[in-house]
């Protein structure tokens, strides 16, 4: 397929020129303002190159935002949109593209970042280490995400943006159907970015399971721990079959091969079939972290140890296990008969079991607590109720004969956001609000907090709890308009603005972050909220090497009862401290980003032997680091008291 | 388990000599009987799968290192492969779908 | 890094290598999930012919069978290659070593051929759905022991210019963990894409 240059700049809509023009001239400033700051040295060195868990995990959070804002503008462009019958902001076609980029951005650029930047910086901090098993791989981690965000985000600018969904089912998602570009940028930056979480996801059991500090059995590990385990453990088998299935995508796209289009014998239904596989898993694995998360938040602010963790334990086993064979639920309706059907819907509804027991943990945890009304805390308080309106209408999609009427309305689009937002992105923010000081070593301003919470959640329930009455009314998911006759024009309305209220809650936070980074006190404690888990026995922000000595865990929440019952535990024995060894930088993850960039560039826009170039590239870089002997470097011990002795004198 | 340093690879050598049986076992079912698809099917799927954990456990050393993690992970990524292969097919070859 | 423990083999003495040989093993559980997909989409067209040729009238036994017994003792000489890491003789390492490759690259010579064989009867994986999955399969598995094949010269310069340290003995114990993945594979694919197809 031939694709002209004239048209690779998309053309002819003012507000995508606009974009076109606002993202050339920001790159070109931000290019300038770094020069003039002469800050180039300190970017190569401090974080281009960085192979630090905290800072690839604080560039992860950074990229989760701005993709936030991105998806946010999508969701507020579609809710525009439908605010009324018949208006004429967007097209059917640059609705389609809204709504997919909308999708794919939040869950796989944004969600995803998120989570894997938290889990980034606290768990090998939580479970007593220096980093994670493989440093350098976790930065080519983040770079590579980094690469396909970028890839995917610049498609509606050169050449057009997918359209067919985020979950891009065939035959439209076929190059009979929609030739261009489009869906190209959806099959190649999506691979881009799965190889680097593939291997987060090794990289990050290893680390649990073999660089424990002395005394933390699994038994002892902190929940948010415990979650971030199972939750690599599903990355690591579900996203090779998201890998097949965007390479088949890619052929059949590409090479003409007849996998998903009908024509030789292909079958659509092979896609949504290979799509879920992966699909359901990747709910959960933006979900466990955020259970996770909520139980170490509840527990710090109800002041009391988390109820149940051996039920807890089994029941985030029991959701892996069950993830994996639920997966028909997405598309009862397309056809494998009521055997598979039935089974899929025990399948489901078994899988809502483990959740409820969470649930309940959380709440025995919180009776005869002591409740601190944190915003961290407000958000997981707001979690419960509405997460579980979340889950009973799941419970509801999930019988098949009753799901022949909800399926691909706005009841299941208001299902998934009510399981989603307050089960991750409500998460995520508790989680920035709960480890802000750790990372950054100021909190984020309560006050305005709240302000956040308020708004945010005012703002989502007006937004999505129209659209269950909206779905049973009979209004369909991606449709750009509906008639006036329909009678939806008030719900829609009432969802328009709620959208309203979820995004200036959103601003907040933005103006949380800058007002707080330039403002906030800098003098706090290490452990401003009296917390249960190691991460809290370090400096604000963490020093470089994470702990002097390497602590000894005899119980769960070892801090806690370090504080409590062994504060000896907690002085620095200065005459043991050793030297510490630490891995070097390295320049070549990024480098493989720009190599995987451009690779994925020239195969979107099926300029074969340039990609075949760029790629062989890649095996270049694979050499480059299989010959790197470089063993890293060594921290002196007089280097080390004088950092330790630095932020414990502040104690 | 053999030591790791014994003086003669025997573990290799036998796992090697019983894979070439296993290979032509499964040659034999399928060209030299008459029995029905399914059975021949199942025959040489087990024969696959003997001969799979053989050569895990014998030239792969499984069980070294963190053998008991190595196989816990093995375990479970077969039992995700059955569910992906199996149950893909299952999908698609029942009801309406399949044509 | 610290904490030698000189009782282990070579490759497991450190460590860091003992965290490099479990993630790959660890990896080695995320390919079984991949090559299990790629099956998933074989087995589900398996009989998505589009009026084209159909396995039965193009597999040859024969060229399996080749191609079964080079890899299969390619993989038996990689595990003699390691026995001697083992033994610490590093020429026995180098020999049996390259005896594998030069196996390898026989496997991959006669799939090529076979491959070629099957586009000049008109089987090209444009053909038909069939065909599609199956020339994506295979390939998959070509490519991953010609890669394998680069991966292992490169271990093979690190090992003739540094010798057998405890990390070139890691990086050769994992490549070799590779290749016998790469035949764990072929059981199955010689079994439920070839054979299925014979009886």
């Amino acid at each position: 397929m031939d694709i002209k240059w004239s048209e690779i700049l998309v053309k002819g809509d003012p507000l995508i020129l606009g974009s076109q023009i606002g993202i050339a001239l920001t790159m070109i400033g931000a290019l300038v303002l770094i020069t003039y700051l002469k800050k180039w040295r300190y970017l190569w060195d401090e974080w281009i190159t960085t192979v630090d868990h905290k800072r690839i995990g604080i560039m992860y959070i950074i990229v989760a935002v701005l993709m936030f804002f991105r998806g946010g503008i999508d969701g507020l462009m579609m809710k525009t949109q439908t605010a009324a019958p018949d208006m004429k902001f967007l097209d059917a076609q640059h609705y389609d593209e809204v709504f997919t980029t909308h999708g794919v951005i939040m869950i796989l650029f944004m969600a995803m970042p998120a989570l894997i930047g938290l889990m980034n910086v606290i768990i090998p901090l939580q479970i007593g280490a220096r980093d994670v098993a493989f440093p350098q791989l976790n930065a080519l981690s983040f770079w590579l995400t980094f690469a396909g965000a970028m890839l995917f985000n610049i498609s509606f600018v050169v050449g057009g943006s997918p359209d067919a969904g985020w979950t891009s089912y065939f035959p439209l998602a076929g190059k009979e159907f929609t030739p261009g570009v489009g869906n190209n940028y959806y099959a190649i930056a999506l691979q881009i970015a799965g190889a680097g979480t593939l291997m987060t996801g090794i990289n990050f059991v290893v680390t649990i399971l073999k660089m424990r500090t002395k005394g933390m059995t699994l038994m002892k590990m902190p929940m948010f721990t415990w979650t971030a385990l199972l939750t690599n453990v599903l990355i690591i088998f579900a996203f090779p079959i998201l890998t097949v299935a965007l390479a088949l995508m890619t052929f059949d796209r590409m090479f003409g091969t007849h996998f998903f289009t009908v024509s030789g014998g292909g079958n659509a239904m092979l896609w949504n079939n290979l799509f879920w596989l992966w699909g359901h898993p990747e709910v959960y694995i933006v979900v466990l972290p955020a259970f996770g998360m909520f139980s170490e938040i509840i527990s710090t602010f109800a002041r009391k140890t988390l109820y149940g963790y051996k039920s807890m334990i089994i029941s985030i086993v029991g959701i892996a296990i069950l993830s994996f064979v639920v997966w028909v639920h997405h598309f009862y309706t397309m056809g494998s008969g009521p055997v598979v059907n039935s089974v899929f819907s025990i399948t489901t509804m078994l899988i809502a079991v483990p959740t409820g027991v969470k649930i309940f943990n959380w709440l025995f945890t919180m009776r005869k607590g002591r409740i601190q009304f944190t915003t961290a805390m407000l958000w997981s308080l707001a979690f419960i109720p509405t997460f579980t309106i979340g889950g009973v209408t799941g419970v509801m999609l999930a019988m098949a004969a009753a799901d022949y009427q909800y399926h691909n309305t706005l009841f299941l689009v208001a299902h998934f956001h009510y399981v989603l937002i307050p089960g991750v992105v409500y998460a995520v923010f508790a989680g920035f609000y709960y480890w802000w000081p750790k990372m950054f070593g100021h909190a984020l301003n309560e006050r305005l907090g709240k302000w956040n919470f308020w708004l945010f959640n005012i703002g989502f329930n007006l937004t999505f709890m129209p659209m269950f009455f909206l779905g049973l009314k009979g209004a369909v998911r991606r449709s750009y308009t509906f008639s006036a006759e329909s009678g939806f024009g008030p719900l829609f309305a009432l969802s328009a603005v709620g959208s309203l209220i979820l995004a200036a809650g959103f601003a907040v936070l933005v103006y949380n972050i800058y007002w707080s980074a330039r403002y906030a006190d800098r003098n706090i404690s290490t452990d401003p909220w009296d917390a249960r888990t190691l991460e809290w026995h370090t400096a604000s922000p963490v020093q470089f090497y994470n702990f002097a000595q390497l602590p000894e865990v005899k119980t769960l929440d070892a801090f806690w009862h370090m504080k409590k019952k062994d504060k000896d535990a907690l002085v620095l024995k200065e005459d043991e401290l050793e030297e510490i060894h630490m891995p070097s930088n390295s320049g070549l993850p990024f480098i493989m980003c720009v190599i995987f960039g451009a690779a994925g560039f020239f195969m979107v826009f099926e300029w074969i032997p340039l990609a075949a170039i760029a790629a062989a590239f890649i095996f270049v870089g694979l050499l480059v680091r299989s010959f790197d002997y470089d063993e890293g470097y060594h921290v002196k011990v007089d280097d080390v008291k004088k950092i330790e002795r630095a932020w414990r004198g502040e104690k | 388990m053999a030591k790791h340093n014994s003086s003669f690879p025997t573990g290799h050598v036998a796992g090697f000599i019983v894979s070439i049986l296993l290979t032509f076992a499964t040659v034999g079912a399928v060209r030299y009987t008459d029995l029905p698809f399914v059975t021949v099917m199942w025959i040489i799927g087990s024969l696959a799968v003997i001969q799979a954990l053989l050569q895990l456990f014998m030239f792969m050393h499984l069980t070294e290192g963190e053998g008991k993690m190595q196989m816990i992970n093995i375990i479970y990524a077969f039992f995700c492969a059955i569910v992906v292969a199996a149950g893909t097919i299952w999908v698609m070859t029942s009801g309406h779908v399949h044509y | 890094m610290a904490k030698v423990d000189t009782s282990l083999p070579l490759e497991y003495q450190t460590e860091q290598n003992r965290l490099n040989i479990f993630g790959f093993w660890i990896f080695l559980g995320a390919e079984i999930v991949l090559f299990a997909s790629l099956f998933a989409a074989h087995g589900s067209l398996y009989n998505a012919f589009a009026d084209g040729p159909t396995p039965k009238d193009l597999f040859i036994l024969k060229d399996v069978m080749i191609e079964t017994l080079l890899l299969l003792t390619s993989s038996f000489t990689c595990g003699i290659a390691i026995w001697y890491m083992r033994r610490n003789n590093l020429k026995g390492l180098l020999t049996w070593l390259i005896i594998t490759l030069l196996l390898g690259a026989g496997f991959v010579f006669f799939e090529v051929t076979e491959f070629i064989h099957y586009v000049h009867e008109g089987a090209t994986m444009q053909t038909s759905a069939y065909f599609s999955s199956f020339f994506v399969l295979l390939g998959t598995h070509g490519l991953h022991v010609s890669i394998g094949i680069g991966w292992a010269i490169a271990v093979i310069i690190q090992l003739v210019k540094r010798g057998l340290t405890p990390t070139t003995a890691r990086k050769t114990f994992i490549i070799s963990l590779y290749w016998h993945f790469l035949d764990v594979v072929w059981i199955f694919i010689f079994t439920f894409v070839y054979l299925a197809r014979m009886v």
